[in-house]
């Protein structure tokens, strides 16, 4: 056995090592919230702000909630695949749009009442939704992102499927693949809504 | 228009790094001259070509041209102008950009300082560099383009993580990247000798100037990125074996084992194969690094985002690359005849032992950062490889290295013996152990590991400076710049050294509530806290501690910045930096988040001697630039210098 080829060995088994490790995610820490109840909120509807809604309204089936504002530019990254969910009507699509105003750089909070904040949200959130498609059966607002920390968003966008019992089975973070869509949360509904 | 313009030199430079990367090497197998002259044309038209989308993203980043996805994505109209330039590289794609473009002005360098080289020799380095140019340039195409639009633009840009904006960030990359680029030379270098059987003093020779300099970057970049980490995180460390720091600081290891190999292939002919392995790992554990940052499979502060496509683009080159280079070395390393002997008390014994130790000490740095992957891949859970694991396992490998740097440079080539070794050394040994037990007591406590770090750092000043001294008694004038610079850079190693010990050793931190008027006395100097004010920065605003270091006078204004475009503030910590010691002050959180007037959480910190390590870092890379200054490498002296070799024993005490 020639000793020279034990370098070219050793780096097989590391390049081995590195293409296994690329299959895994160490970001996907296992949330803590999976296999836990959605966190209840109720928000004013994005459509009709006088009525709220809450997580408890979705008992019975599974569905989804995406997490997302105007101001998030990965959120346009992905809006073209909510958009095909919602024209193929195979699951229910909530979105949970985060502090559509606060989160933005462009203002200055001190200076913005609570009523012209509500307004404000509703205007942006609406005028994007028309210019690139409503995939959604509903949107609440979240304006000062409360329900988004109790379902610990740490990035938006995220998406999370719920089942009949209001559970979290999964959570996705950052912009939805089509990989992820129809490897992951596609066969995951359809199990789920049998 | 610009950004297409951009795209467009990419894909051209594409296609020249393609012609660059086949024909040379085809010309010179097959010694057809015209090939070979293209080598270096297309190494300039390349470099031309890069040189213009880096200058046209730059252009777009200056512009706010948020119809550009990478700029919407980085910067902000706020965003100050230094800073919209820095973020160029600020993230994946451009710092992948920045990368390509040094790879080219390396490239133009071999094409423009490689005269005196045989002409197929250097059309091999280019055309090899112009193979990896092409890789990385398919994968700038392919997977990262900077210049991706955003159709409809975006109003505003995200801006640059505020971590980033800072000057360290403007430096510190691109000092970084040169490092790691620049291996490609040293591996370019390997891999032509390989193809073409010449792995010989010459080609040692060669390669040394060029490992020097890119070895000189990245200990300057690593140095950055440890000074910018100890101000900017706001908690005092200086360094955290995070999986990009072990990903730079492992190239940095085996590129000072090739360092001091090339030095026994140059002036002995030996350990040939061994070298040439050496400069093909320090060039693939640069690609390693580029993998684990930019792949995702690892966790760290500095991680890009993940992209798994990316991932895979990066390993297969990284296959390609490596692979293809070690089943070169399979092939020709056994017709490689064993070159010098040498007893097992010689130089070469002791360089060969310094090659083993930092070879080993890389090797368990690769273990502890890749630990957690294998792990996981055999899903077995999820961990974390801490600073624990590594200062385990790494002091007990640099110990005798460092032992070793005080007696390399006074062991004679092929043949010495103990007691000739000692003579000279007969003194430093007491005084250094002295030195050792001593100095801790005056600092205040005596720590058996402070005491060994000491008693090395004096013995590695001691020894070099006996060997200074005989030198300079043995001749008369300057010695060779590289002898110069090996002592300079190994003094830097002693000063790093005990600026380590002693900030690890008596360093103080305290936190402490404190309201405006109140004073915090820590080792011996006392600090008072007036408050905080509110002030406006370009893009952020923030809240300034106003704190007086008492006795100096001088005031400093640790910083609380909140940039409206990231939901976490940033700690600016307020550093009065001295030659034996910083005061640095953070702001940790108000007592009562509604009442920023009132008391704080302020941390102080008394770090001992922590200039040091950055001064240690500054003086071996000065060594290194000294060294590489030699009048050997000159480009007039090339040629003398080759034909010295065929004499065999050449300037043999050269560097004694």
């Amino acid at each position: 056995m020639n000793r020279f080829l034990w370098p070219l060995i050793g780096f097989a088994v590391l390049a081995a090592l590195l293409a296994a490790g690329l299959r895994l995610n160490p970001r996907e820490l296992p949330s803590p919230l999976v296999g836990k109840t959605a966190p209840d909120f109720a928000l004013p509807r994005l459509d009709t702000p006088e009525r709220n809604f809450s997580p408890g309204e979705m008992r019975g089936k599974a569905w989804l909630l995406n997490v997302w504002a105007t101001w998030c530019v990965s959120c346009r990254q992905e809006h073209p695949l909510l958009v095909e969910i919602a024209r193929s009507k195979t699951v229910a699509l909530v979105g949970l749009n985060y502090k559509e105003v606060r989160g933005d750089a462009a203002f200055d909070m001190d200076k913005i009442s609570a009523e012209t904040e509500r307004k404000l949200a509703a205007e942006r959130a609406d005028s994007w939704l028309d210019r690139h498609g409503n995939p959604y059966t509903l949107s609440v607002l979240d304006l000062d992102g409360r329900a988004g920390m109790d379902y610990g968003v740490y990035g938006v966008p995220e998406t999370y499927v719920i089942d009949k019992a209001g559970v979290i089975r999964f959570k996705h973070i950052g912009p939805v693949t089509p990989d992820v869509l129809s490897g992951k949360i596609l066969p995951l509904v359809a199990e789920l809504s049998k | 228009m610009i950004p297409e313009l951009g795209h467009f030199a990419l894909v051209a430079a594409l296609c020249v790094a393609l012609v660059q990367g086949v024909l040379p090497l085809a010309g010179a197998q097959r010694g057809h001259a015209g090939w070979i002259a293209l080598a270096r044309p297309a190494a300039g038209a390349m470099n031309l070509l890069l040189l213009t989308a880096f200058a046209c993203l730059t252009a777009a980043f200056v512009q706010n041209d948020f119809s550009v996805l990478y700029v919407a994505q980085h910067s902000n109209t706020r965003l100050p102008l230094p800073y919209r330039v820095a973020a160029v590289w600020g993230g994946h794609e451009g710092s992948l950009l920045l990368w390509v473009a040094l790879l080219g002005l390396w490239t133009l360098a071999v094409a423009v300082f490689s005269k005196a080289l045989p002409e197929a020799m250097t059309a091999r380095v280019i055309g090899v560099m112009g193979l990896v140019t092409a890789g990385f340039l398919l994968f700038v195409l392919a997977a990262s383009n900077p210049f991706e639009r955003l159709l409809p633009g975006a109003e505003e840009g995200r801006d640059l993580n505020p971590l980033l904006q800072d000057p360290g960030l403007v430096i510190h990359p691109p000092m970084l990247y040169m490092g790691y680029v620049g291996f490609s030379v040293a591996f370019a270098f390997a891999v032509a000798a390989l193809i073409s059987g010449r792995l010989d003093a010459a080609w040692a020779r060669w390669s040394r100037p060029w490992t020097l300099a890119a070895w000189i970057f990245l200990t300057l970049g690593i140095a950055l990125g440890s000074g910018w980490a100890y101000y900017e995180l706001g908690w005092g460390g200086w360094w955290f074996w995070d999986p990009v720091e072990n990903a730079s600081f492992m190239p940095w290891l085996i590129g000072t084992a090739l360092l001091h190999s090339l030095a026994v292939t140059e002036k002995r002919g030996g350990l040939r194969n061994w070298t040439v392995l050496l400069a093909i790992s320090a060039f693939s554990l640069s690609l390693l690094g580029t993998f684990l940052v930019r792949s995702g499979v690892l966790t760290s502060v500095h991680a890009f985002a993940a992209d798994p496509a990316r991932g895979v683009f990066i390993l297969v080159f990284l296959v390609a690359v490596v692979g293809a280079s070690l089943l070169l070395f399979a092939w020709r390393a056994p017709t490689v005849g064993p070159g010098g002997r040498f007893d097992l008390v010689s130089r070469e014994s002791l360089l060969l032992a310094n090659n083993a130790l930092l070879a080993v000490a890389c090797a368990t740095v690769l273990l502890g950062t890749l630990y957690p992957l294998a792990v996981d891949a055999l899903g077995a859970g999820k961990l974390s490889v801490g600073p624990p694991y590594f200062e385990t396992v790494f002091a007990p490998l640099m110990a005798p290295l460092l032992f070793l740097i005080g007696v390399g440079p006074l062991a004679r080539w092929k043949r010495d013996s103990v007691s000739t070794l000692a003579r000279p050394l007969y003194w430093a040994f007491p005084c250094a152990a002295a030195v050792g037990i001593a100095v801790p007591f005056l600092l205040g406590e005596w720590k058996p590991w402070v005491a060994l770090s000491l008693a090395l750092a004096a013995w590695i000043v001691l020894a070099g400076a006996l060997d200074a001294a005989r030198r300079s008694r043995a001749a008369a004038g300057w010695p060779p710049a590289a002898f110069l610079g090996m002592h300079l850079a190994h003094f830097g190693v002693a000063v790093f050294l005990a600026g380590v010990a002693i900030v690890n050793g008596y360093q103080q931190e305290k936190d402490v509530k404190m309201e405006a008027g109140d004073t915090v006395t820590l080792a011996g100097h006392t600090l008072r806290f007036n408050g905080v004010r509110q002030r406006q920065g370009p893009n952020y605003t923030a809240l300034a501690g106003d704190v007086d270091l008492l006795g100096g006078g001088r005031k400093l204004w640790p910083e609380k910045r909140f940039y409206p475009t990231s939901p976490m503030p940033m700690t600016e910590a307020a550093i009065d930096a001295g030659f034996l010691r910083d005061i640095y002050v953070s702001l940790g959180e108000p007592v009562d988040k509604a009442r920023p007037e009132g008391a704080w959480i302020v941390r102080v910190h008394f770090k001992p001697c922590i200039g040091w390590i950055w001064g240690g870092c500054a003086l071996m890379a000065l060594g290194g630039l000294l060294a590489a200054r030699d009048r050997r490498y000159r480009i007039g002296g090339r040629k003398k210098a080759m034909n010295h070799d065929k004499h065999g024993e050449h300037n043999e005490n050269l560097s004694r």
